[in-house]
C-alpha cells in the first residue's frame, strides 16, 4: 500500500490524468523490456535449430552467445530495482484474493458490472483494485523469481570454461535449470505483452508516457486512485 | 575438420535428417592396455600430426604429462596406481582420449547446427568454425574429454586423425606405438581379435580381463581391453556410462513440450482477442460513482 513520496511529486500531467508511472519506473520497465526481448531472440535460438536464423540476425551465434549474459545483467539489474521500487504495491493482500474470485469474468471482460454507476451491484461482484491487479503481480512474481534462477544458473554457464570437471553436474543442471526458468517467464511475457497492448487500452501508453485518465484509473484501479487523490488532498 | 568425402551420419542441432546416405564400414581403435608400456609415443604423434602447440608439463608426483587433457593436448596416457590382492603395485595404463561414442552426449546437448558431426563410420568430430562455445558438450559428455580453450573460445578433442582415416590412413597414435597394442580397423574385425587376446589373459591368470565398449552409449569407437574389466573405475572410466538422463529429457520430451507450449500461447492469446477483444473503459467511467450519483437525483 504504497504511498512513496516519488508518487506523489507534482509532475506536470494534462488535465484530467493521473500521473501512474514515473520516470525512473517507465525507463526500468523498458530496460528489463528490451533485454528481456534480446534474450528471448538469442535464447530462442540456442533452444530451437528451428529458430536458429535468429542467431544469424544478431550477428552470428558466437556474438549472440556472448551479448546474450551481458544482457542478462541488465536484466537482472532492472528486476531488482523495480523490487525495491514496487514491493509495497506488488504484496498480494486479501482483496486481490477476493479479485481472484471473479478472475474467469475478468478474462471474459464482463467488468461491465463494474460500472461506477452501477457501483454496489458491481463491486459486491468485482472487488477493486489498487495499484496492480493480481495478475500483474503473479507476472511482476515470475519474472522477478524467474530472473533470479535465470541469473544464477546463467552465471554457471557464462565462463564455462573455468568451471572445474568436478563441477561438470552444476553445469549440467544449469543448463537444464535455464531453459525451464525461460520457459515460465515466457508464459509471462506473452499474457503481458498481449493484456498490455491489445486488451487493456491505454496500458501500453501509460508506461511510455507515464499518465493515465482518471476514468481509466477508477476503471481499472479504483483503489489507488482514490488513495493517491486522499493523499493530494491532504497536502493541500 | 575432414573434407567432404565422409558422409555425415549425425549432425548437431539441426532440425531435418543428417545428409549421409551411405554406409561405411565402422571403424575402431583397438587399445590392448596390458601391454602398454606407458611411453607416451602416440602423445607425442597426436602432438604432432595435430600440430597442436605444445602445452608445459605439471610435475603432480606422478610420471603423468599433464593432471588432464587439455584443448591443445587430446591424448593423454594415464599412470593409475593400483594395488594389487596380494599388495604388489601396477601402474594401469589408460589412454584417455575422446571415445567416439555411437551415441554421442555432445552431439545431442550442442545447440549450435553443425558445429558436432558424426560421421557414417563412426567418427564423431568437432567442427570449431560453427561452435559457440557455450560449454553444453562438455555437460553431455560422460567421458569428460571436450576441452574449451580459453582464448578461442571453442572446443577441442580427439578427431580419431578424421583427416588421415578419410584418406586411408590409420591415426597418427596407432603408428608411433612401439608395442603394438594400439591397432586400429574395422571395429567388427577388431572386437574379434579383442575377444581373442582376453581369451589369452584369462588363460595368463587375469581372470577379470574383459572389453570395454559401454552399451550405455551403443559401444564406443575407441575400445579398451582391460586386464580388470570388473572395475574400469580403477583406470578412471566410468562402469556404466551413458548420456546423462537431464540431457535426454531436455533435448526429448521438455524441447516439445516447451515447443508446443510457445505456440499454445501465442495462438491462445490470438483466439482470446478474437473471442473477447479489447477491454474498453466506459465513457461515463470519466466521472467518479458519487459525482455521477449525484448528478442523478
Amino acid at each position: 500500500m504504497s504511498t512513496k513520496p516519488h508518487m506523489l511529486k507534482p509532475v506536470k500531467v494534462l488535465p484530467g490524468n493521473v500521473l501512474r508511472y514515473n520516470f525512473a519506473e517507465r525507463l526500468m520497465h523498458w530496460a528489463a523490456a528490451l533485454s528481456y526481448i534480446y534474450l528471448l531472440l538469442s535464447g530462442l535460438a540456442f533452444w530451437t535449430p528451428w529458430m536458429w536464423w535468429v542467431a544469424m540476425m544478431l550477428g552470428g551465434g558466437p556474438v549472440a552467445r556472448a551479448v546474450h549474459p551481458w544482457m542478462g545483467l541488465i536484466f537482472t539489474a532492472a528486476i531488482i530495482y523495480m523490487y525495491r521500487m514496487w514491493l509495497p504495491d506488488m504484496r498480494i493482500t486479501p482483496t486481490d484474493l477476493e479479485w481472484k474470485k471473479t478472475i474467469k469474468a475478468y478474462v471474459r471482460n464482463e467488468e461491465e458490472e463494474m460500472h461506477p454507476v452501477q457501483a454496489e451491484r458491481g463491486f459486491a461482484r468485482f472487488a477493486p483494485v489498487d495499484r496492480f491487479n493480481l495478475g500483474q503481480k503473479y507476472l511482476f512474481w515470475v519474472m522477478f523469481w524467474g530472473g533470479i534462477v535465470l541469473f544464477v544458473s546463467g552465471m554457471i554457464l557464462w565462463f564455462t570454461e573455468y568451471l572445474p570437471p568436478s563441477l561438470n553436474w552444476l553445469r549440467l543442471l544449469a543448463a537444464i535449470v535455464h531453459p525451464v526458468a525461460f520457459l515460465v517467464t515466457l508464459a509471462g511475457f506473452i499474457i503481458h505483452v498481449y493484456m498490455g497492448t491489445a486488451v487493456v487500452r491505454g496500458g501500453f501508453s501509460s508506461v511510455i508516457r507515464g499518465e493515465v485518465s482518471e476514468g481509466w484509473a477508477r476503471y481499472h484501479h479504483r483503489l489507488w486512485l482514490e488513495r493517491i487523490q486522499r493523499a493530494e488532498a491532504a497536502k493541500k | 575438420m575432414a573434407g567432404k568425402v565422409l558422409d555425415i551420419r549425425a549432425i548437431s542441432a539441426t532440425s531435418s535428417p543428417a545428409p549421409g546416405i551411405r554406409s561405411a564400414p565402422v571403424v575402431a581403435k583397438l587399445i590392448d592396455t596390458t601391454s602398454c608400456i606407458g611411453c607416451k609415443a602416440c602423445e607425442v604423434a597426436c602432438q604432432e600430426w595435430n600440430d597442436l602447440p605444445p602445452e608445459t608439463t605439471v610435475q603432480d608426483g606422478t610420471y603423468q604429462t599433464l593432471p588432464d587433457t587439455t584443448p591443445n593436448f587430446w591424448n593423454l596416457i594415464r599412470f593409475n596406481e593400483h594395488e594389487t590382492a596380494d599388495g604388489s603395485f601396477q601402474w594401469l595404463f589408460r589412454k584417455d582420449q575422446c571415445m567416439h561414442c555411437a551415441d554421442p552426449g555432445c552431439l545431442k546437448a550442442c545447440p549450435a547446427p553443425g558445429a558436432i558431426v558424426q560421421y557414417n563410420n563412426g567418427i564423431v568430430d568437432f567442427q570449431q568454425d560453427n561452435c559457440i562455445g557455450c560449454g553444453y558438450c562438455i555437460a553431455g559428455c560422460p567421458f569428460n574429454v571436450p576441452k574449451m580453450s580459453k582464448h578461442t573460445k571453442k572446443v577441442y578433442k580427439c578427431t580419431l586423425c578424421v583427416d588421415r582415416v578419410s584418406v586411408g590412413l590409420e591415426p597418427a597414435c596407432i603408428k608411433a606405438c612401439p608395442t603394438n597394442c594400439l591397432t586400429f580397423g574395422d571395429k567388427d574385425v577388431l572386437m574379434q581379435k579383442a575377444e581373442n587376446r582376453v581369451k589369452q589373459l584369462k588363460v595368463a591368470g587375469f581372470q577379470e580381463a574383459g572389453i570395454y565398449n559401454p552399451p550405455g552409449v551403443d559401444g564406443t569407437g575407441v575400445v579398451s581391453i582391460l586386464a580388470y574389466a570388473n572395475t574400469p573405475e580403477a583406470y578412471g572410466l566410468p562402469k556404466d556410462p551413458h548420456v546423462p538422463y537431464l540431457v535426454e529429457l531436455w533435448k526429448s520430451p521438455l524441447k516439445w513440450i516447451g515447443n508446443f507450449a510457445i505456440l499454445a500461447g501465442i495462438l491462445g492469446t490470438f483466439i482470446h482477442y478474437l473471442r473477447f477483444g479489447p477491454k474498453h473503459v466506459p465513457k461515463d467511467a470519466e466521472t467518479s460513482p458519487t459525482q455521477a450519483a449525484g448528478g442523478g437525483q
